[in-house]
């Protein structure tokens, strides 16, 4: 009964110890962010490798089972792909005068930046979010690579989201469907700004809201493209974000909100493009600490 | 000396278990989503060594677990810690109760824990954000969720079950060896 006891005593010892444990390291990754400097280096050689090699067997398996494909799907698969090659023509000729109809927008809101040509990192996503309540994953790029806090990262053409830590060979980012996250944005066509906010209960939808759009007389109709503002100081100007898809105005009769559909296919990310420079440096408000 | 040795290797096998655990959780169980939901697996692994193994065991799992996920993908580190030392900690009170034959015990022991914790991440994550409708992120996460994590729970209890069971064996006959 005694050693029973003694057991019993030691196990609360030991978790009042660990509570302890757990709120400092709280307390100190609140205030004093550089301490979680070794953690992410002990995941660096925990984890990460094994998530890496489990994202090599994965694609490695895919490759082996359209090995197996026969012969006539492939034909099957050319024909479909000559008729998309078709589709892509016609698709690229109409992105050829989007172009220029870009460069003519570009002129008219006298835009000094050339934002296709920000510099781009490469990455494979390599692990997803272990609960159901936010949306980050890890990426196989980390500080070795250049990558830093607060740089963005993109998916074909539209904002995926930010890098919100960074390991030696990892990062997580934060992507925009995430509850917590808020994008300032703006329509292209009117530059009226809104704050475009993940929302968890949107995301089986497929919508972000956006809202705080002034009701001005300029008019927002559905299908029209929402970027990222200029008075963003974490977002880079002039990333797609997606396309309105419903608007309306509030009660209180001064501001507009609505829904967006994103460009991203954020249930199918495997690539994504890290911008290797952030905002802050762009525009010369990065300290020289970092 | 021999001791030592088999307590090394239960450490070695759970730190294993844990690692697989979590890997499946971060690149597998994300492809598998139902209603876009995925099964909670470390919250089955914690329970399990909680009522398999008692307090102590649970709590270690627990801390390991949770802080894994602090470093990769939490906002505050040893939040999660927190909560999955605690998780391991209740469960191995049940320690007393547990019958390693009788599975309705870890099942409910399992879902009450998946759906208790499901509350308190909306608490302090979301309602502490003034997002108030309860119902819905009950309707949408938490009880799809729980469904799923005692689903899940009905194929990897008995695998971790009978790991223990071996490692058990082990630890028996070497003691026996003693005496």
């Amino acid at each position: 009964m005694k050693k029973k006891n003694q057991t019993s005593n030691l196990n609360k010892y030991l978790l009042a110890g660990l509570v302890l444990v757990c709120i400092l390291l709280m307390f100190l990754s609140v205030f004093y962010s550089r301490v979680t400097g070794p953690f992410r280096i002990l995941a660096n050689i925990t984890v990460i490798p094994m998530q890496q090699g489990m994202n090599k067997a994965g694609s490695l398996l895919v490759d082996l089972s359209e090995n197996f494909a026969t012969l006539e799907e492939a034909r099957r698969e050319n024909q479909k792909l000559q008729e998309k090659i078709d589709d892509l023509m016609i698709e690229n000729n109409n992105l050829q005068e989007e172009k220029y109809e870009l460069e003519r927008l570009r002129e008219l809101y006298k835009l000094d930046q050339n934002y296709a040509e920000y510099e781009k990192i490469g990455a494979h996503v390599i692990g997803m979010d272990s609960g159901n309540w936010f949306s980050t994953f890890t990426i196989d790029k980390g500080s070795f690579h250049g990558i830093q806090k607060d740089m963005n990262v993109i998916a074909g053409s539209g904002l995926v989201g930010i890098v919100t830590q960074t390991g030696p060979t990892w990062s997580t980012v934060r992507s925009i469907i995430d509850d917590s996250s808020n994008v300032s944005g703006m329509v292209l066509s009117t530059s009226d700004k809104c704050i475009v906010r993940g929302d968890l209960s949107l995301i089986n939808e497929g919508k972000m809201r956006f809202e705080q759009m002034e009701n001005n007389d300029n008019k927002v109709e559905v299908g029209e493209q929402i970027v990222t503002s200029h008075i963003s100081d974490k977002y880079v100007q002039g990333i797609l974000i997606g396309y309105v898809s419903e608007v309306q105005v509030d009660s209180n009769n001064l501001t507009r909100s609505g829904y967006i559909t994103p460009v991203v296919d954020f249930k199918n990310l495997q690539e994504v493009l890290v911008i290797t420079s952030t905002k802050a440096q762009m525009t010369g408000t990065d300290t020289p600490a970092q | 000396m021999k001791g030592i040795n088999i307590k090394i290797r239960r450490v070695f096998v759970t730190a294993i278990v844990l690692c697989v655990f979590y890997l499946l959780q971060c690149t597998l169980f994300p492809r598998l989503t139902l209603a876009s939901v995925k099964p909670n697996l470390m919250l089955i692994l914690t329970a399990s060594y909680g009522f398999m193994r008692g307090p102590k065991d649970g709590m270690l799992v627990g801390f390991f677990s949770g802080l894994l996920m602090d470093i990769q993908f939490g906002g505050i580190l040893g939040f999660y810690a927190l909560l999955y030392l605690l998780a391991g900690y209740v469960n191995g009170l049940f320690e007393q109760l547990y019958y390693a034959e009788d599975i309705k015990l870890p099942l409910a022991l399992t879902g009450v824990t998946e759906f208790i914790y499901g509350v308190v991440i909306y608490l302090l994550m979301f309602m502490l954000r003034s997002e108030f409708d309860f119902l819905h992120y009950l309707r949408h996460i938490i009880i799809p969720e729980l469904i799923y994590t005692i689903v899940v729970t009905l194929g990897a209890y008995p695998l971790l079950l009978f790991i223990n069971h071996r490692l058990e064996a082990e630890e028996k006959r070497s003691a026996g060896k003693f005496v």
